[in-house]
C-alpha cells in the first residue's frame, strides 16, 4: 500500500510518500503508527505524539482504530490549518 | 444545485464567482460571499508570507463532501468554494465561500458551516515566514482549539459529525 506524508510529518520522515508491505499483525491505523515508529529515528520523531497525528484512508478521514486492510493509500498529517 | 469546488494557485474573483451563481435565476433572494484573507501578522509578529501545502486528491473530495452536507441541511440554490494553495503574501485572498439561497438565514448559516469545516477538516497546512532577524525558516501554524469548537457547533446532538 502507498503511504503519503504531509507537512511536518513529511519533513521529519524525509520523504513525501513510499510503498510499504506491513505484516499481518498490523491491522489498524494505530498499529501502523506503532510499526512505522520502529522503522527508524525519523519515523519515531514524526510519530512521537500519536495523539496529534491524523490519518486518511483512500482520501477520507479515519480514526486510529480504523482497519487498514484493503486500503490503497494511507496518509498521515498534523491537524489541518486550511481555510 | 449548482456547486463549484476548485483548488488553484491563482487569485480568484469573488464578485465574478458570485455573479455566476446568480445568473439567469429569479429564485435567489440572498447571496453570501465570504473571503478569507492572509493577514500581515501571526500572533502579533509581522508576516512575510504564508505557504499552503495541500493533499490535492483529498482536498477536492473533502470540500465536495461538505458542500453536499450543506446542501442536505439548507435549501441552497448554489455554492462555490475556491481554495488557493502555494505561497501567498499578506493581503492576498486565501479562500472563497459563496452561498446562494432564497432567504438570508440559509445563505449565512451554510457559509459559516462551510468555513468552520474548511478550517478543521480540509487537508491544507499553513507555514509562515516571519519578518525580521534574517531568518528564512518557515514555521508550521498550529491548529486552533477554537476552530475545532466552532466546527463542533454544527454536530447534531446524536454526536455524529454533520458532514457524514
Amino acid at each position: 500500500m502507498k503511504l503519503r506524508y504531509f507537512a511536518w510529518v513529511r519533513e521529519r520522515i524525509g520523504k513525501p510518500e513510499e510503498e510499504i508491505d506491513p505484516p499481518a499483525g498490523v491491522a489498524t491505523i494505530a498499529d501502523l503508527v506503532t510499526w512505522l515508529s520502529r522503522r527508524g529515528d525519523e519515523y519515531a520523531h514524526a510519530f512521537e505524539n500519536p495523539r496529534v497525528i491524523r490519518a486518511a484512508i483512500d482520501r477520507a478521514h479515519v480514526r486510529s482504530d480504523a482497519a487498514i486492510s484493503g486500503a490503497r493509500e494511507i496518509a498521515f498529517f498534523p491537524p489541518m490549518t486550511g481555510g | 444545485m449548482a456547486a463549484t469546488v476548485r483548488l488553484q494557485r491563482e487569485p480568484f474573483d469573488a464578485a465574478s464567482e458570485a455573479e455566476k451563481l446568480r445568473r439567469g435565476r429569479s429564485d435567489i433572494g440572498a447571496v453570501v460571499t465570504f473571503t478569507g484573507i492572509c493577514r500581515g501578522d501571526e500572533g502579533g509578529a509581522p508576516l512575510l508570507a504564508m505557504t499552503l501545502e495541500h493533499y490535492p486528491d483529498m482536498a477536492e473530495a473533502e470540500i465536495a463532501r461538505h458542500v453536499a452536507a450543506a446542501e442536505r441541511r439548507w435549501p441552497l440554490h448554489g455554492v462555490a468554494v475556491i481554495h488557493r494553495y502555494g505561497r501567498l503574501q499578506p493581503g492576498e485572498d486565501i479562500v472563497l465561500v459563496v452561498t446562494a439561497a432564497a432567504h438570508r438565514q440559509d445563505a449565512f448559516a451554510a457559509a459559516e458551516f462551510l468555513m468552520d469545516y474548511l478550517k478543521t477538516r480540509a487537508p491544507f497546512w499553513k507555514q509562515i515566514e516571519l519578518a525580521g532577524g534574517g531568518r528564512t525558516d518557515k514555521i508550521w501554524v498550529e491548529a486552533k482549539r477554537s476552530d475545532d469548537a466552532l466546527a463542533d457547533r454544527w454536530t447534531p446532538s446524536s454526536g455524529r459529525r454533520a458532514a457524514e
